[in-house]
């Protein structure tokens, strides 16, 4: 396995669009955190803003660039062959996926640490200025409280769902234009669809299995009892998606010729 | 399509441009994949739409599941209206003319927050009390009235949608206000006054199809109380509060031919059902003593927002889907030349490369088009049918709305698609070229709708990115005069429909325009 891990991190490094990608994931996230925390005040008269989720919006436009990260991994090989190669190589498919689902997960969190950790100083810095001080009942974001900690981390473990995701839908359609298209489809369209059915119980339905909508409940920090999910729950969802993808994915590895 | 304008120097370029538009159909309708995708696109659109029609069930309050909703009335505009008011009238055959002083607009506003906790007197912005000509007592029927408002002064209105503005101001014993409203012939002209003897001319009107006799009198009316909440899954909640206006009148003088003599009095678009504060302290309507009348009464005199009722815009939401396969298919119809080194052979039969990317975008537009018509010429009368079934009121437009929603729907994707192209053409790899093009037509719009983002930010969002663009299937239009919730969560846009698709369309001339740059600049 160390030799499949070796692998597949020389070959993800040396490609040259990975540094590109991986400073896009953490620099969308911060950029787009820090926007939203700017977008946004508080009257004198109080507001019920969760400013913690607030200053981690970035992580829905990071998402895009993992989901390329991910995908580019495995339809890049497709695209030039270099698939028949990889699997001469090292015949066992499910550790070639192992391997890769190992490096591409390494490096997302890595990213999406400094992304998140980013956001987080991001909106500490800002929100004071924006009239969420203690004073209006809006302490400052600090990684020491327990459910912004939680928020913090689960953001990250959530990007790295999203790579799972990506490189397990990638594995099983190949074609990359294909791959990202549907990742994306999958992520932006149950928003979406969802605020347009009027019947609140579909409502709730249909955000329970949304992998963006409930695994972004990890960042919710006020009113949780109003969630149709909670936070860990929420995650749940999409790890099942992504866990779902990557089998689906390593499935037709095995089945299907390269 | 003549060859007598084609410059005698550059013989054959129209035919050249003709043969290369003709080469990119065939090398898009030759890819089977291709060809099922735009199947797949319009499918899904349709599909998506019929799935959350099915999902929306609605039947009236306190009712059983089903149970029909009374008729909403419709304005002569074709828009839903609200037309519910206390109405002090007498019939008015052909030209004439009602004078009135009004000394007095009071009004309770029932709950209103912080608290929530007591019934308070004052006026909601758009409480009215005044003189109106209207085509009898049917709701939503023809009219025109000059009204005095709760904070926006004397203002004109007819046919529910027109709103000229009088001056500012209140009303009061120390300073009354006179308001005038004569007919003749079609035209009714409204004016007022501060000392009725100098008066000033606030508007005129030609209501739809007024008949010859018609009933004149005074109006008094209260909208809800309107106030917004964060909802839990972004978005928010909105709650409307009973509110009551009265209105003092005297010096009531018609002038014309009034068969028939006497005042009578009706309350327009009565529900039946009362609040409490109309069963035990105040009941709408009217109380004359010494030719003062004493009006009270609520509703609106409007039409009616998109938070009354489904849009039809509602039945398309299986275009993002749509439209993210239509940008798959824009992007490999281009970065699939390079992988395969087709371009090269591209540029040998066609070596005016700006031209060469002109036919494609006009060849993946039209598909697109085409595509995004079919679908939503489908969609939209299917799944307005099926909500309607399932008991939902789906607010009607006109013809030309509707035509509007489904071809700009078609032109929105034929936009997009061309925008992708352009960045498949920029990139030249396709993913890169995908991922963006998905993200800023798509995020923007999750942003704005469901997430915690505040309504400002979500409306400059939907001014800047290419996300604009879904203004165009905005059905119910921001009406000034009606106290509402403007947002883009309730499906209004900051930009005008056209406007908005115009924000797409530039962005994607200037990525074409890139493209083409880039095109002729690099080796293929």
């Amino acid at each position: 396995m160390r030799r499949h891990l070796h692998a597949e991190w020389t070959k993800l490094r040396t490609v040259p669009g990975t540094a590109w990608l991986l400073l896009a994931v953490a620099g969308l996230t911060v950029a787009l955190s820090a926007v939203a925390a700017t977008a946004v005040t508080c009257p004198s008269t109080g507001c019920a803003t969760d400013t913690t989720k607030l200053g981690l919006t970035g992580v829905q436009l990071g998402q895009a660039a993992v989901a390329l990260l991910a995908v580019l991994g495995v339809s890049g090989e497709y695209g030039t062959g270099m698939i028949r190669t990889t699997l001469t190589a090292m015949p066992g498919r499910a550790a070639v996926l192992a391997a890769k689902a190992a490096v591409l997960s390494g490096l997302t969190m890595a990213a999406g640490t400094v992304g998140v950790l980013g956001s987080v100083l991001a909106a500490r810095l800002i929100l004071p200025g924006s009239g969420f001080t203690p004073a209006h009942g809006h302490p400052l974001p600090s990684l020491a409280d327990g459910a912004t900690l939680r928020a913090a981390g689960g953001s990250v473990l959530y990007l790295m769902l999203i790579a799972l995701l990506g490189l397990g839908v990638a594995t099983a359609v190949r074609d990359s234009a294909a791959a990202v298209g549907s990742v994306l489809g999958l992520l932006y369209l149950f928003p979406i669809v969802g605020h347009v059915v009027a019947d609140p119980h579909w409502q709730r339905r249909l955000w329970q299995v949304s992998p963006m909508d409930a695994g972004l409940a990890i960042q919710a920090t006020t009113d949780l009892r109003s969630l149709p999910l909670g936070p860990w729950a929420g995650l749940g969802v999409l790890a099942a998606w992504s866990a779902a993808a990557l089998l689906c994915g390593g499935l037709l590895l095995r089945l299907r010729d390269a | 399509m003549t060859s007598a304008t084609v410059a005698p120097d550059r013989p054959g370029v129209r035919a050249g441009f003709v043969h290369l538009l003709h080469a990119e159909w065939t090398k898009f309708r030759t890819v089977r994949g291709w060809v099922i995708a735009m199947a797949v696109a319009a499918l899904v659109t349709v599909l998506l739409g019929l799935f959350s029609a099915q999902g929306s069930h609605s039947s009236c309050a306190g009712g059983p599941a089903g149970t029909a909703c009374p008729a909403v009335p419709v304005g002569p505009g074709g828009e839903a209206v609200n037309d519910r008011f206390f109405f002090v009238h007498r019939s008015l055959t052909g030209d004439g003319s009602i004078t009135v002083r009004l000394t007095s607009l009071t009004g309770i506003i029932t709950y209103p927050p912080p608290d929530h906790d007591a019934i308070v007197p004052g006026l909601v912005p758009w409480a009215k009390a005044g003189v109106i000509i209207k085509d009898g007592t049917r709701p939503g029927s023809a009219y025109a009235a000059v009204v005095l408002t709760g904070r926006h002064g004397v203002r004109m209105q007819h046919d529910f949608t027109e709103d000229t503005a009088g001056r500012p101001g209140g009303a009061s014993a120390a300073s009354p206000r006179w308001l005038r409203l004569t007919r003749s012939g079609d035209t009714l002209t409204g004016y007022e006054s501060s000392d009725g003897t100098h008066w000033t001319r606030v508007g005129t009107a030609h209501p739809a199809g007024l008949p010859s006799t018609a009933q004149v009198g005074l109006l008094v009316t209260s909208p809800g109380d309107l106030t917004v909440k964060q909802g839990a899954l972004g978005g928010s909640v909105e709650q409307e509060r009973f509110t009551q206006a009265t209105g003092v009148f005297d010096h009531v003088t018609v002038r014309g031919e009034t068969p028939g003599g006497a005042w009578s009095h009706d309350e327009v678009g009565a529900t039946g059902e009362k609040t409490d504060w109309e069963r035990y302290h105040r009941p709408a309507g009217v109380e004359e003593s010494g030719g003062a009348f004493t009006v009270t009464g609520s509703g609106d005199i409007a039409p009616r927002g998109s938070g009354e009722g489904m849009r039809i815009e509602n039945t398309l939401t299986g275009v993002f889907a749509g439209m993210i396969v239509l940008v798959i298919v824009a992007v490999l119809f281009i970065t699939s030349e390079y992988r395969r080194g087709l371009i090269r052979t591209t540029l040998l039969a066609g070596p005016r490369r700006g031209r060469v990317l002109a036919a494609k975008a006009i060849v993946i537009g039209l598909v697109a088009f085409v595509t995004g018509l079919i679908a939503a010429v489908v969609a939209v009368p299917a799944c307005t049918h099926i909500l309607r079934a399932n008991g939902n009121y789906v607010l009607p437009v006109t013809r030309p709305t509707e035509l509007r929603v489904v071809v700009g729907t078609a032109a929105l994707l034929a936009a997009a698609a061309v925008f992708a192209l352009a960045l498949g053409a920029l990139f030249r790899r396709s993913v890169a070229a995908v991922t963006a093009a998905v993200v800023v037509l798509a995020l923007p719009h999750v942003l704005a709708t469901a997430s915690v983002l505040p309504e400002g930010a979500a409306q400059w969002l939907l001014r800047l990115t290419p996300a604009a663009a879904f203004a165009v299937q905005q059905s119910i239009p921001e009406y000034p005069q009606v106290t509402g919730h403007y947002v883009p969560q309730d499906g209004y846009y900051p930009l005008a429909p056209w406007a908005g698709l115009a924000v797409l369309c530039a962005y994607a001339a200037l990525a074409l325009g890139l493209a083409v740059l880039r095109l002729r600049r690099r080796d293929a």
